[in-house]
């Protein structure tokens, strides 16, 4: 069986048709794993024991002759942001190395519960902060188009497992960009679902109103299986919302004929790469092309997305890190003579360079003085950000911009310059703060082989919307890359 | 401008100590990223309301296309976790509590 080309969908159909086994699949997914993930650094923590039986599983299943489950035999990897019962559960963080969490997130049971074989834990920027995966507490993650480059971050590693073959889709996790830049950087596709479409229960927590769970796959149509089998509400995250979700599948394949495309002049400005921007602009005509209207719009508060991300987003994570205190979570230093002493030297040891950035910016913009000049000022200034986007759904169905800036970069490049690296998410970071869905599908490459994303961004709890257009651009595409 | 002594204050509040040379680095950083947040004075935000969640902004119009309502449930006491699997990963406990350097000195 040829394990690279495997999607979400011909993975169950080879173990319902009894082409191969759940097991198999499984052993030819650690082998490859074994052979070549050291020089990529995707995975953290294999979960073996875990895999097998849910494969028996499986394979008892279809030895019965029953139908399976949507996702059954699909061998998938997770962000290690999510916990997972009895298997170490690290956020990339020292301070969680050895940290066995006691339930699985609500993402995670569903997807096994749909048949999906978790793998393993993938790594990523430490608890979800930064956007090449060089923040990771234990190793960066390469890029495995061009190991020279970073996968992006913070999502690296699931990013990298699809790209790598090294798993058919993974789920991760996008508070600023973290599921859409590392699938531009790797060439794959990534969706991040609307904040309150898919529970954050067992979600480590970095910034709790901008954290959005959401899957990546080799194409839109496994994002699509993929988000089924995580979406709706779920009585232990209050904040997922009682929408129905639709059936994803009936939306791929149809046209795009009369919807309205939005194209935000902001997001084309002189900061963009013109190999990225010639590759979206080729992307938008062929949306044009299957007979969308192109409608050129505003989001005229764009500039001041990144200002206020890192208000929002830091404070919300100074307070959420306040728990690892040496108390609970594994990680105590040795004895301090007092309480706060024992705190703080747990926190120096267990925290890296870019989550003590945070948690320091976090805690200024919240103290006392300071609190209504720049918590308070970045809220308000997000319900500006908001109003553009309600102004702008006013006029169109999705709106299409590209997703990062450039193609990867370097590992390294932008290591010791955290401004430069925070503007990687230029283009990301506006819907994590709106709550607006979004994705990000492969639109053609570099002259270096370097591959671009272009992003479509949808209303509120309109992901049929978003995929059934990235479907169609995904085709148009595809078709004009092998002609 | 954030100074020595802020960083200083910053670090106690949120229960860091912090080397000299990450005091340095983080005197840097911290100027430079809030110099760069003070764009957001430029803009007019007296008559903006605040917006901490998605659900303060689009949560409380169920009535509109775009609105939609929350998961709720009735507060009904529930099961949780069995104490000696919610303690597993404590570095220091008794099995019942736990523990942590003295606190409050007799």
């Amino acid at each position: 069986m040829e394990i690279d080309l495997l999607t979400v969908e011909s993975a169950r159909t080879a173990v319902l048709e009894k082409q191969t086994s759940a097991n198999a699949l499984v052993d030819a997914f650690y082998k490859k794993i074994e052979a070549e993930d050291k020089a990529i650094g995707a995975y953290l923590t294999l979960c073996k024991e875990r895999a097998y039986s849910q494969a028996a599983r499986i394979d008892a299943l279809a030895d019965k002759g029953d139908d399976l489950p949507p996702l059954a035999g699909v061998p998938i990897a997770i962000k290690d942001v999510f916990t997972t019962k009895d298997v170490r559960t690290t956020a990339g963080s020292k301070i969680l190395e050895h940290f066995v969490a006691p339930y699985d997130a609500t993402v995670v049971a569903r997807l096994e519960d749909a048949g999906a074989i978790i793998l393993g834990k993938t790594n990523c920027d430490e608890f979800a902060m930064g956007s090449s995966n060089e923040n990771s507490g234990f190793y960066p993650v390469h890029n495995p188009v061009d190991h020279s480059r970073v996968p992006g971050g913070s999502s690296g590693g699931s990013a990298a497992t699809v790209a790598a073959g090294t798993a058919v889709a993974s789920l991760g996790s996008d508070t600023g960009g973290s599921i859409r830049q590392p699938a531009a950087f790797c060439g794959v596709v990534g969706l991040m679902p609307t904040y309150g479409r898919v529970s954050r229960y067992g979600l480590i927590a970095f910034a709790s109103s901008l954290d959005h769970p959401g899957p990546f796959g080799k194409t839109v149509q496994d994002v699509a299986m993929m988000l089924q089998a995580i979406a709706g509400r779920d009585p232990l995250d209050s904040t997922t919302a009682d929408v129905p979700v639709p059936n994803y599948r009936e939306y791929i394949g149809r046209p795009v004929t009369g919807l309205k495309v939005g194209v935000p002049a902001e997001y084309f400005n002189e900061g963009l790469d013109a190999e990225v921007r010639a590759s979206v602009e080729m992307g938008i005509q062929e949306l044009k092309n299957a007979g969308a209207e192109i409608v050129p719009i505003s989001l005229p508060h764009t500039p001041y997305a990144i200002p206020t991300y890192y208000v929002v987003a830091t404070a919300e994570a100074s307070s959420n890190l306040a728990r690892y205190d040496g108390v609970r979570y594994g990680l105590r230093a040795s004895e301090g003579k007092s309480l706060a002493e024992m705190y703080r030297r747990t926190r120096d040891a267990g925290f890296g360079a870019e989550v003590k950035r945070r948690i320091m910016l976090g805690t200024y913009v919240l103290s006392a003085g300071y609190y209504d000049a720049y918590y308070l000022k970045a809220q308000r200034v997000r319900s500006l950000l908001a109003r553009d986007f309600d102004e702008a759904f006013a006029k169109v169905d999705v709106i299409v911009t590209p997703t990062t800036p450039t193609p990867a970069f370097k590992l390294g490049e932008k290591a010791d310059d955290p401004l430069a690296m925070y503007l990687a998410d230029i283009f990301t970071v506006t819907a994590d703060l709106v709550g607006v869905p979004g994705i990000s599908i492969p639109c053609g490459k570099s002259e270096e082989g370097l591959p671009i994303g272009m992003q479509i961004l949808g209303k509120h709890f309109d992901e049929a919307t978003l995929l059934q257009v990235a479907h169609v651009a995904e085709h148009a595409l595809a078709g004009k890359a092998t002609s | 401008m954030v100074t020595e002594k802020d960083v200083s204050y910053v670090a106690d509040l949120a229960h860091l100590d912090l080397t000299a040379e990450e005091r340095a680095r983080m005197l840097k950083d911290l100027n430079s990223i809030l110099d760069y947040i003070d764009r957001l004075n430029q803009l007019d935000t007296s008559n903006v309301e605040p917006m901490a969640q998605v659900a303060s902004r689009y949560g409380e119009r169920k009535d509109q296309a775009d609105g939609f309502s929350y998961a709720m449930r009735s507060d009904e006491l529930q099961s949780c976790l069995p104490r000696d699997e919610a303690m597993r990963n404590a570095p220091v406990s008794d099995g019942t509590f736990f523990k942590v350097p003295k606190v409050i000195e007799r």
